[in-house]
Formats: C-alpha cells, sequence, structure tokens
C-alpha cells in the first residue's frame, strides 16, 4: 500500500488534489481512498488531506502517520508545523516552489532521502499561466506521476477532467503536464 | 457500476435508485452532501417523480417525512447529532406510528462541547426510539445498506436508521460500486402501506391511547423488531443472491472461528480492527472479531452464538453513557448473561470526538486484555496528563471555571514547552 499526505492551506485544493489523485489510480485500476483531516475549513488555515493506493481492498481508516509520499501545496507550512512527520527513509518530497529546496533549507531532509525522490516544481506559477489563478494542485499531481510513477500523466489528466469539466479542466490539464514535463526533463538535483 | 466517488454522493446516487417520493432536507454536518446530492437529482430530472422539501429545522423535516409517510409516499430524509436531538419528539412518533421512514444518520458526536466529528453518541442517544439501526462499515456497504433499509422498512411498517460515521465515510472518496436501477427495482418492490391517509376513505392515525391499549401497542412494537431479526439476514441473503456481494445482515465474523479473543466493534472501525487482527495473528494471537450491523434490533442469540467459545471479548465503541458504561458493551454483557460459561468482557471506549483510532493503539489494548484484563472502561487515547491537571486545578479552585476551555488552555500550554520535557 502506498500513503500519500497532502499538505497546504485552506482555499488551495487540498481536499480536491487527494481526492484526483485516487481518481487517477482508480482509473489504472487500483483500489483508492483519499479523506481530508476533517478539520474546520478556513480560508488559509493548514490543511491536510490523505491519498492511499493499493492493489487489494483498502480496509485501513486511520490518518496517514508514516507517508511514502509528501505533497507540499505550500513552502510557508515549514515554519508552521513538522510536515515530516513519519515521512519514510525512502520516501518521496514534492514542494511546490519557484526556489531550490536548499533555498527552503530543506537540504539535510533531502540528503536524507534516496536520490531523485525530493523535487521543487514552480507550480502555483505554472497554474497562473495555464489556469490564470495560483491553484497548484492539478500541477502538482502531473509533477507527482514524473516524479513517482505511482501513477500515469494520462491517468492524472482524465481525474483532472472528470473533477473539472470543460475549459477550467483543460487549462488544469495543461498546467499539469506542464509542471510533468518540467520535471521529467530536468535533472533530479533540484 | 464501479465508480471511484464520495461516500455521500454515492449514498445519494443509492437512496435516487430507491426511488424516494418526498426527501425531506435540512443541512447539518457532515450529512449535508448526501441531502445535497439528492436534491441536484430531483433539479436536473435525474430523480423523477420525487419532492424535494426544504425545511426549516430537523424537527419540520422528519415531521414532514412522518405526513408523507402516512399519505402514502417513501419517505426520506438524513440528519447528525444535534439535528436529530431537535426531531427527537418526531423520532418517537414515527416508529410508534409505524411508518416506514428511512433515515441516514452522519454519525456525529453531540454537544456540548460543540464539536462536528464523529462518534456514535447520535445514534446512542435515540437507541430506545424504536427506530431500527443499521451501521455500514464501508461506502460499498452504506449504499447496499440503504437499499435493503427501504425494504426492511416497508415490509415491516417500521422506520429504519442508517449509520454512517461521519467525515470517515461521508467525505472519503472510493471505490464504490453503484448497483442498476432495474436490479434495485427488482429488489425493491413500490411502496405499498399498510396504513395510509386517503381522503376517499378517512381515518385517523395516532390516537391518544390510554392504560387499557398502550402496552399492547409498545409490545407489538417490539414484536415487529424480534420479527426483523428473521428479515434482517433474508434480506441480505436475498440481496447477495441478486447482487453478487455480501452486506447488511446482523452481524459478520472475520477470523473467530478459534479465537480467544473476539473484538466486537461497529461502523467504519472494523476496517483498523480487521488490520490489526491480521498484524498479530502473524505474531500467532489467535484473534477475531465481531462486526455488529444491526444494533437494534439487538441481535443477542447470534452474537452469543458468537462470541460464546471465546475466553476474552473486547467491545470497542464510540460512545459511552456519561456515569454507566459503553452503551454497546453493556449490551454485549447482556447477549452472554446467564450463559454458566461465558467470556470476560472489556469496555474500550474510542475516538470521541473524532479521535483517531489507530493500529498502534489499537494493538496495545488488544495484547493487553490477554495480559492485563481490566474492569470498567478503558479509554483509549486518553490524555492522562491533561486530565490529572484539571483535577488538581478542580480541587484545588472552587470558581474553576469551564472544563472545556481549561482543557484547551492546558493543551496550549504543554505544546508551548519544550519536547523534551
Amino acid at each position: 500500500m502506498l500513503q500519500i499526505r497532502f499538505h497546504g492551506r485552506g482555499g488551495q485544493g487540498v481536499v480536491t488534489a487527494a481526492e484526483m489523485l485516487a481518481v487517477a489510480a482508480f482509473l489504472e485500476g487500483e483500489h483508492a481512498q483519499a479523506f481530508p483531516s476533517f478539520g474546520s475549513e478556513r480560508m488559509g488555515a493548514p490543511v491536510v488531506s490523505f491519498c492511499r493506493i493499493d492493489d487489494r481492498e483498502i480496509r485501513l481508516r486511520e490518518p496517514i502517520l508514516e507517508p511514502d509520499a509528501l505533497i507540499v501545496q505550500d513552502p510557508t507550512l515549514f515554519k508552521a508545523m513538522d510536515v515530516f512527520q513519519g515521512l519514510k527513509s525512502d520516501g518521496y518530497l514534492l514542494v511546490n516552489t519557484n526556489k531550490t529546496l536548499a533555498e527552503l533549507g530543506l537540504g539535510a531532509i533531502v540528503a536524507k532521502l534516496p536520490a531523485g525522490h525530493a523535487r521543487a516544481v514552480p507550480a502555483s506559477e505554472l497554474a497562473l499561466k495555464h489556469v490564470n489563478r495560483p491553484l497548484p494542485n492539478a500541477a502538482l499531481l502531473g509533477a507527482f506521476a514524473a516524479m513517482t510513477g505511482i501513477v500515469h500523466l494520462k491517468s492524472v489528466n482524465a481525474a483532472i477532467r472528470e473533477t473539472f469539466p470543460g475549459k477550467v479542466g483543460e487549462a488544469n490539464v495543461a498546467a499539469a503536464t506542464a509542471a510533468y514535463e518540467a520535471l521529467a526533463s530536468a535533472p533530479a538535483a533540484a | 457500476m464501479l465508480k471511484q466517488i464520495e461516500g455521500s454522493r454515492a449514498m445519494a446516487e443509492a437512496i435516487a435508485l430507491c426511488r424516494p417520493e418526498v426527501i425531506c432536507a435540512y443541512p447539518i454536518t457532515p450529512q449535508t452532501h448526501i441531502v445535497e446530492g439528492l436534491g441536484e437529482m430531483v433539479r436536473t430530472g435525474e430523480l423523477q417523480n420525487c419532492e424535494f422539501i426544504n425545511v426549516e429545522s430537523e424537527f419540520g423535516a422528519l415531521s414532514v417525512a412522518i405526513g408523507a409517510s402516512a399519505a402514502g409516499a417513501r419517505a426520506y430524509t438524513a440528519t447528525a447529532s444535534q439535528g436529530l436531538l431537535f426531531m427527537a419528539e418526531a423520532v418517537y412518533n414515527a416508529s410508534g406510528l409505524g411508518l416506514p421512514i428511512v433515515m441516514t444518520l452522519g454519525n456525529r458526536a453531540i454537544g456540548a462541547p460543540i464539536n462536528i466529528w464523529n462518534d456514535h453518541s447520535d445514534a446512542m442517544s435515540m437507541c430506545d426510539a424504536g427506530w431500527m439501526q443499521l451501521f455500514a462499515e464501508t461506502n460499498q456497504e452504506a449504499v447496499d445498506i440503504h437499499i435493503q433499509a427501504f425494504r426492511l422498512a416497508e415490509e415491516l411498517s417500521m422506520p429504519v436508521m442508517v449509520c454512517v460515521d461521519g467525515f470517515i465515510l461521508t467525505h472519503a472518496v472510493e471505490r464504490v460500486d453503484i448497483p442498476d436501477q432495474a436490479d434495485v427495482d427488482a429488489f425493491l418492490p413500490p411502496y405499498e402501506p399498510v396504513q395510509v391517509l386517503d381522503p376517499r376513505q378517512p381515518l385517523s392515525i395516532g390516537a391518544m391511547v390510554g392504560p387499557d391499549a398502550f402496552m399492547e401497542v409498545r409490545y407489538l412494537q417490539h414484536h415487529k423488531q424480534t420479527l426483523a431479526l428473521g428479515l434482517i439476514p433474508d434480506l441480505a441473503k436475498e440481496f447477495e443472491a441478486r447482487f453478487g456481494r455480501s452486506s447488511g445482515g446482523l452481524l459478520r465474523t472475520y477470523r473467530t472461528e478459534d479465537a480467544d479473543l473476539i473484538v466486537v466493534a461497529m461502523g467504519s472501525v472494523n476496517g483498523t480492527i480487521k488490520d490489526t487482527i491480521d498484524r498479530l495473528r502473524d505474531d500467532g494471537l489467535r484473534i477475531g472479531l465481531v462486526t455488529l450491523v444491526s444494533f437494534r434490533p439487538f441481535p443477542a442469540e447470534a452474537l452469543r452464538d458468537a462470541l460464546i467459545r471465546a475466553k476474552h471479548v473486547v467491545v470497542v465503541e464510540k460512545s459511552f453513557s456519561v456515569g454507566m458504561g459503553g452503551q454497546l458493551a453493556n449490551t454485549v454483557g447482556l447477549a452472554l448473561r446467564n450463559n454458566r460459561v461465558a467470556p470476560q468482557v472489556h469496555s474500550v471506549i474510542a475516538g470521541l470526538g473524532g479521535r483517531s483510532i489507530t493500529r498502534p493503539s489499537l494493538e496495545r489494548v488488544f495484547r493487553q486484555a490477554w495480559v492485563q484484563p481490566w474492569e470498567g472502561m478503558h479509554f483509549l487515547d486518553l490524555n492522562q496528563t491533561v486530565v490529572a491537571k484539571e483535577l488538581q486545578r478542580v480541587s484545588k479552585v472552587r470558581r474553576s471555571g469551564p472544563t472545556a476551555e481549561n482543557i484547551l488552555r492546558h493543551l496550549r500550554e504543554s505544546a508551548r514547552r519544550p519536547a523534551a520535557e
């Protein structure tokens, strides 16, 4: 079973991100479970959401305590809380930022993870460019597909189109594809 | 059709497949998405021949459902927590009048202190109100139980509450097989009321009943629920034959064949418990699980048969009666009463107000039941430090203030202190 934890702030589509990843995994024939952390939902407050993916029925209902991957939608969270809690030693880390992870002061964390398992992607910037709004969730899922191969970009894009029909969906697909290509083409030393 | 879908949406689609004729809705977290989904289906015409009535309160919601049901319509509503309390008088009326309403309860704690998260206090507050109460373990089962619930309610002319864990199920997006309309139609025939208000044949429902007849009415209400003990498994079998999967029934067992210790629980926590049991089985512990689906009627006989050969029974429940104990644990004890040799019953109160129930905590308490069984209630993951501080404060200061606010202050203070302390 793969367990992915999303960290972001209210209004950034953190819950929707986990749901879209679950749909993408479902489209590939996997079992998947997405759920929010059920806090009081306020704009700007830290929000956590979860996604589990497995090739058999998922029975577990506890929050994800030891994630295989972390997707951080807002880099200001590193100062507010221990985002890395429970992250497995061979886990993945994906951060939405236009800086490098070293510039964010995450050098020590990155060094502990296997090569290529920690990446930065300017997801908000890509969303601004393609969607006209700084909502990073779709772009992050594209980048996640490139970094981990846990789901394919094609499934991510299908999940985005299912969640946002019409023009908004297409714009988000463009953001996800751009993020995918940015990571797939760039060296993993980000 | 297999879908990756939010639990609430899946339930809304299942309820629509049951062709309700009146839906009364008043929003309250965490059930709101269900009636929102149904409202949308009525508006778009996806759900035909159904009146969606927005009411002014939960009391209004169930009262309108009572009127609709008495007039011969298949009626549905949903609520949670304080909403259920606000409709309490109507809850008793629906069952006392024998009206086959189906209501979803998105299980949530009851205040004060106010809390929007999941536990089973709301269901337990109305467990003696004469409704049948069925608890879903997964969203698939929630879908399936709703379909069975209309059939069950209408065959016995008695209302059914379908209990689904708020947020944990209602807000989870997971794989659910949504049945075909043709199969649901074949399983659930149109509503044929046993009593109906009809201007062409006037009659009254809800007469004043004196001491000469009241006890008989109540006795017959109980009699219906004893009939349900037979009907619920029959419906589950028929459902399985038609839909190809097992859902509902009175209870289910998991790895109990040779178990010395059997856990009993209701609702979504059963999944986490199964994963914990697999882990303990790997270590050679003989442990199993009974998942109770039907809390009302309470299947005392089936439960006794499932538990009687165990040495220990650990009841994990998300509610308790203050000053008394866990309602489920007490009732499990009742099922084992008067048996010469019966397992010891140990009560675990867990997940109150939405506290996470994790595998490590469950594993610890299950192991403890073997080596150090306890009397009374064990509160899983209770913060003993905070409790002790508050008790100390209260013992020193007469005007010690509100408990909830004091606890929050203790927590803030301990969070500020360095972790080493």
